[in-house]
């Protein structure tokens, strides 16, 4: 029985809006759980609500050092899109692509995911080259990609510069005409919501100070609410994967921790019906259905754990957007912020079991990981469930360092941000 | 945010271009450990606090750096030389070194 449908929104609406429930339970730990999932953003959140829905685990608590929302699921550019080169990866966050289709009726909570086309412009003739490989390499695996000459460009995205005098001339672009934006904080409500409901305990405000083991194994956690007992614990942390290895006693990962910046315009009419990246630097750029330009560019580029971020990364954003718009130059900004990305050492994400026994863990999202959030709980859970992963993140392993099987997508070597 | 350069003095972060961790040492060039090659290339400490980094004065005068600086915070302890500091940039061997 749906809890938001017309006939609900009626019945609350004639009685004053009082007898709404929460959305989910503001829960004690309890001392022990069949599952402890630490991270309350959209994996650990998603994480949790399979484990109910696919595998029957319900006795499960997922822990959130601060508010949910509060970290990258409520700081990303919200875009979806699975135009990738590499078919582990165009697997996966294909995967992912099909879940979000079906997202808003699934947890019956609208996460207006909306397929309006993710297109990456092309500058030089080469990369338009590249661009058709990699179109070749989606469309093989059966992800729709189309390249895009300038005059469809042009008609497209009316707002773009397409002058032989623009800073980069545009040649084309790839486009990817079911990738599009998704609300993100709805993501993370509707996820918490589906998890609370089928009995998972959704605590807020419980850090992770330290690990609680019987020998090698992972038994528990302590928190700032008391210890909590688990056989099994799982890691999705993002940003701060770094910190949470090192209270399980991991000195090393091949992770660096760094910020990257989102910024939100005032209020336009409507002006972009797509989302649009730079290809001569790290832009990209989509309109909110509130009508906000929400856009952001490259990493601030040293190690930071930092949830802000720096000024000469706002001016390179604002230039690289003005190349493209030139029109947008008056136009205000709202606000910015920043938040932590775990970007890991092939550009690819991790998601396993171990490293140590008893422990699971999910990372290495670089700045792609609000996109994956559907999969990447899927496939977590049943790693979780099965201790075995799924086969769309088998390849997704710690150990494809040492073992020479890595998955850099974008052929960067081992520079996490470069990726 | 401020590099104090021990050659040039304090000049904007955008003068410089981050070489990465500086915590790492490269291993033999005719190691065949891989567990060694496997912790230099790929392993990092990543920590939340002070972090022993690389910086070249690209914009300046071209030296390396050791810097010291807080990732929570962005204030640096400290910034020298980086062939002072022993932890060559990129693992380069500091000249007459053993290998």
């Amino acid at each position: 029985m749906a809890e938001y449908s017309v006939f609900s929104l009626l019945r609350n609406a004639l009685s004053g809006n009082q007898d709404w429930k929460p959305a989910w339970r503001k829960p004690n730990p309890k001392p022990s759980y069949d599952v402890i999932v630490i991270g309350g953003g959209g994996h650990g959140l998603s994480t949790a609500y399979y484990l109910a829905k696919e595998h029957g685990i319900t006795n499960v608590a997922v822990l959130e050092k601060g508010y949910l929302g509060s970290g990258n699921v409520g700081r990303n550019t919200t875009a979806v899109r699975s135009n990738y080169l590499l078919p582990q990866n165009t697997r996966f966050y294909e995967h992912s692509m099909k879940m979000w289709e079906n997202l808003s009726h699934e947890l019956n909570y609208n996460v207006m995911f909306s397929q309006r086309g993710v297109l990456n412009l092309a500058h030089t003739p080469a990369q338009l080259d590249d661009y058709a490989r990699r179109g070749n390499a989606m469309r093989h695996l059966g992800v729709d990609a189309r390249l895009m000459t300038p005059s469809e460009i042009g008609r497209r995205v009316p707002g773009l510069d397409m002058s032989q005098q623009a800073r980069f001339p545009i040649l084309g672009g790839l486009m990817q005409e079911s990738a599009g934006t998704a609300r993100h904080d709805a993501v993370a409500w509707g996820y918490a919501r589906g998890a609370d409901r089928r009995g998972v305990d959704i605590v807020e405000n419980c850090e992770v100070t330290g690990f609680l083991r019987d020998g090698d194994r992972i038994v528990g956690v302590t928190t700032n609410r008391g210890e909590i007992r688990a056989k099994k614990v799982a890691v999705a942390v993002a940003g701060s994967t770094g910190r949470v290895m090192q209270l399980a006693g991991i000195e090393r990962m091949p992770i660096e921790s760094f910020v990257l910046q989102a910024f939100v315009s005032e209020s336009l009419k409507p002006f972009l019906d797509t989302v649009v990246t730079f290809g001569m630097g790290h832009f990209y750029v989509g309109q909110s259905d509130k009508g906000g330009l929400i856009y952001g560019g490259d990493l601030d580029g040293y190690n930071s754990y930092a949830q802000r971020g720096s000024l000469p990364i706002v001016e390179e954003v604002m230039s690289e957007m003005l190349a493209l718009f030139p029109s947008l130059a008056t136009v205000r900004v709202l606000r910015s912020w920043g938040g932590v990305c775990d970007m890991s050492m092939d550009g690819s994400p991790i998601i396993t079991t171990g490293p140590l026994p008893g422990m699971y863990l999910n990372c290495g999202w670089c700045y792609g990981g609000f996109k994956a959030t559907p999969a990447s709980g899927f496939c977590f859970a049943h790693t979780i469930a099965k201790d075995a992963p799924h086969e769309f993140n088998a390849p997704f392993t710690l150990d494809r360092f040492s073992r020479g099987t890595v998955i850099d997508d974008k052929g960067q070597g081992p520079t996490p941000r470069m990726h | 945010m401020l590099i104090t350069c021990p050659y040039c003095g304090p000049r904007d972060v955008s003068e410089f271009a981050y070489q990465g961790d500086g915590n790492r040492t490269r291993p033999d060039p005719s190691s065949t450990d891989s567990e060694a090659w496997h912790a230099y290339v790929y392993e990092r400490p990543n920590p939340a606090g002070a972090h022993n980094e690389i910086w070249l004065h690209a914009g300046g005068c071209r030296a390396h750096l050791a810097v010291v600086r807080d990732t929570l915070t962005h204030e640096i302890a400290s910034v020298r030389f980086a062939r002072e500091h022993g932890a060559a940039p990129h693992g380069r061997r500091k000249p007459g070194a053993k290998a």
